[in-house]
């Protein structure tokens, strides 16, 4: 793994609105017998049942960049405990930061992005959304932040699902379909959920960045929907999202978030690409809350990828193309309100033809 | 790299032979002078205590990560993620002078010369002075640097959007000083009249006491994280650059409108700075393991020790001058008599 520097300690990033059970899932990972010492920093103390000193409390202090950017917000008590945490390198194997039900997931990803120290020594691994099966769909009508921590995941943990129908269950997760259709879903009780499927997932790390393929697969494997199809048309209208049946699977689009994916079996300019993507999430980032790619430049033998969280972006020639692999070039948007058209001609203009 | 040694710097004057080696074997944080001994304090749990003749004593003072330290030269007080906030004298003896009822990370320490303490635990300041009981200050965000001003019980207090410069044994309202941003460090000039902070951007922040006028200090590659005054107050040394940038404060201005002197440029961040307490000389530490001495008026240089190591973690003189202590990140250290 060329990129990726073994010695950083990952991060994972525990979110969820509140009552979805982020303290179950804590103390699950703090208790089961794994043989892994975590670090736990927690936004309200207390909740946490188990005696360890690794469990700091946190402030969730967030504050802006002065660098001109709105959107350049850091969480500064992360900043600091994080480095606090160093002096004790060796006596844990990795990081749990816990943010509160209400908090938005960008400072936290984007201090990795901007904190040299930070950088220096952690890594963020993946972000965790705890979401609850039966009142999730009504979060996303009223509550903005539900819909960001949906949206910024790279893992799901779609909890409660004892307490609703089938049907139920796969309204809820065509819903967050409809929002990110990238991040891996996992249907839970009490958060019972294999422990290596939401830790030290590498979601962040460059050389493992995507499959940018949509995870429609789980969606897909109810098959009593049919019979709830007229029902959620009526259900629904008038709200802001709508429903449609393909052929077993159901999708929907959420007017104010989507996701965005590009692909194409040319090479990119990258003399033209990189200024249009550097453009593209200085002018759009408040709207861009994550967006991901694997390129194919001309000339080039590499694989490029990079990530992004809002306005920060970082990228890096992963490796050589196999022999016999498709030089495929594919990005994936998610955001609000993204301005789709002008994405995409932009991106085609940067097709060497 | 470690290779571009003999052309960059043999014709530099060395005194690397003279360095005594000192193995820590344990990451040092911070360097402190206690009489004769040097106190190199470890990441976590211990201090090791050295003479001159390299005897290594190891003293524990928190059981867990050792997060701020500040020395009088009579004693050391450290604040650790135990809750404690610790002392450790000249004898090696240690006392535990507060515990943090919720256990919370004690995150900066300040002494003052004639025997007062400041603390903080997250949002909260505290001061021990005297007889008197402790004094506490709620800020409004989570408190950066703690320092005491060289005249009168007060203290400045660094946190989120500026600093509150706070009066304990007064009623009066504390003083703001407003700057956006995050301040992390904080010291006043020996002379009492300007108040600098490091921030968590690479720049400096200060304002001149007599008017709060600001002075903006930046054009750091990165995080400021070291500083010193040289001896009697005129200029302030600083890491965060790949030369160390040097501040004049002896006019009434301050350093308003006027560059710093760059001293001492490497291909490599400088990463710790000690200004000698009586002569226009200091010590700085790079990220490289490199450790020059540099002398304030003309930049000339003496190598103290040769790059290709771990980074340098801290540096101190002893009161006299007359000893320049190191430590690097790996736990390497040495002591240099002059």
């Amino acid at each position: 793994m060329p990129s990726s520097t073994p010695q950083k300690i990952p991060v994972t990033v525990l979110t969820g609105y509140l009552g979805a059970g982020k303290t179950t899932l804590l103390n699950r990972i703090l208790s089961e017998n794994h043989g892994k010492k975590y670090a736990v920093i927690v936004n309200e103390f207390g909740e946490i049942g188990i005696d360890n000193d690794l469990i700091i409390g946190a402030d969730e202090e967030v504050f802006e960049m002065n660098n001109g950017c709105i959107c350049c917000t850091v969480r500064g008590d992360l900043v600091r405990i994080l480095d606090g945490l160093m002096k004790r390198k060796g006596k844990f194997d990795a990081i749990i930061v816990e943010t509160t039900g209400l908090a938005d997931p960008a400072p936290v990803a984007q201090t990795f992005f901007v904190d040299e120290d930070v950088q220096k020594n952690a890594r963020l691994d993946a972000v965790v959304t705890v979401a609850d099966a039966k009142w999730l769909s009504d979060r996303l009508k009223d509550a903005p932040e539900a819909k960001n921590q949906i949206a910024f995941a790279d893992v799901i943990v779609l909890n409660k699902t004892d307490l609703v129908s089938k049907a139920e269950l796969t309204e809820v997760e065509a819903r967050i379909r409809g929002i990110n259709p990238y991040a891996k879903l996992h249907r839970t009780e009490r958060c019972k959920v294999k422990l290596s499927d939401v830790l030290e997932r590498g979601a962040f790390d460059l050389d493992r960045i995507l499959d940018i393929e949509p995870d429609f697969l789980e969606a897909g494997q109810d098959h009593d929907q049919h019979d709830h199809e007229h029902h959620d048309h009526g259900h629904h209208h008038g709200h802001d999202g709508h429903g449609h049946g393909h052929g077993g699977l159901k999708h929907y689009h959420d007017e104010e978030m989507q996701s965005l994916a590009l692909r194409t079996d040319k090479p990119l300019d990258p003399t033209k690409f990189m200024p249009w993507l550097q453009n593209l999430v200085a002018s759009e980032g408040q709207k861009i809350l994550r967006s991901k790619g694997i390129l194919a430049f001309s000339d080039d033998d590499d694989r490029y990828v990079f990530q992004g969280v809002h306005m920060m972006l970082e990228g890096d020639h992963q490796r050589k193309w196999k022999e016999g692999e498709p030089r495929e070039s594919r990005l994936v948007f998610i955001g609000r309100e993204l301005p789709e058209q002008i994405i995409r001609d932009g991106f085609e203009s940067c097709i060497t033809s | 790299m470690s290779d571009f040694e003999p052309g960059d710097q043999a014709s530099i004057a060395s005194v690397t032979d003279r360095v005594r080696p000192v193995a820590i074997g344990a990451a040092v944080t911070a360097i402190h002078f206690l009489g004769d001994r040097a106190a190199f304090v470890g990441a976590e749990e211990s201090v090791a205590l050295v003479d001159g003749e390299g005897d290594i004593s190891r003293v524990t003072v928190h059981g867990g990560g050792i997060l701020c330290t500040a020395s009088d030269g009579a004693r050391i007080a450290m604040g650790g993620d135990d809750g404690k906030l610790a002392e450790l004298n000249s004898k090696g003896e240690v006392a535990v002078l507060a515990t943090d009822p919720k256990r919370r990370w004690i995150d900066n320490v300040a002494l003052h010369p004639d025997g007062a303490v400041a603390w903080s635990a997250g949002k909260t300041a505290f001061v021990r002075s005297g007889r008197s009981e402790d004094k506490t200050f709620d800020m409004p965000s989570t408190v950066g640097g703690l320092a005491f001003a060289p005249k009168g019980l007060r203290v400045a207090v660094a946190h989120y959007n500026g600093v509150t410069l706070w009066f304990p044994n007064m009623a009066a309202h504390p003083e703001f000083l407003e700057w956006a941003g995050s301040h992390l460090g904080v010291v006043f000039s020996p002379d009492n009249k300007f108040l600098v902070t490091t921030m968590h951007e690479p720049a400096l922040h200060g304002w001149r006491l007599a008017d709060n006028r600001h002075m903006r200090m930046s054009g750091y590659p990165g995080r400021v994280k070291s500083m010193s005054w040289s001896a009697g107050g005129k200029s302030l040394a600083t890491s965060g650059a790949d030369a160390v940038i040097v501040w004049p404060f002896a006019s009434k201005d301050g350093p308003m409108g006027k560059e710093p002197a760059m001293l001492a440029p490497l291909q490599a961040r400088v990463t710790v700075v000690a200004c000698h307490p009586k002569q226009d000389i200091l010590a700085a530490g790079y990220s490289d393991g490199t450790i020059l001495m540099v002398r304030l008026e003309d930049g000339a240089e003496i190598l103290v020790r040769r790059n290709g190591t771990a980074e340098v973690a801290a540096l101190a003189w002893n009161a006299k001058g007359t000893l320049l202590a190191f430590a690097a990140e790996d736990g390497e250290a040495g002591l240099l008599p002059l």
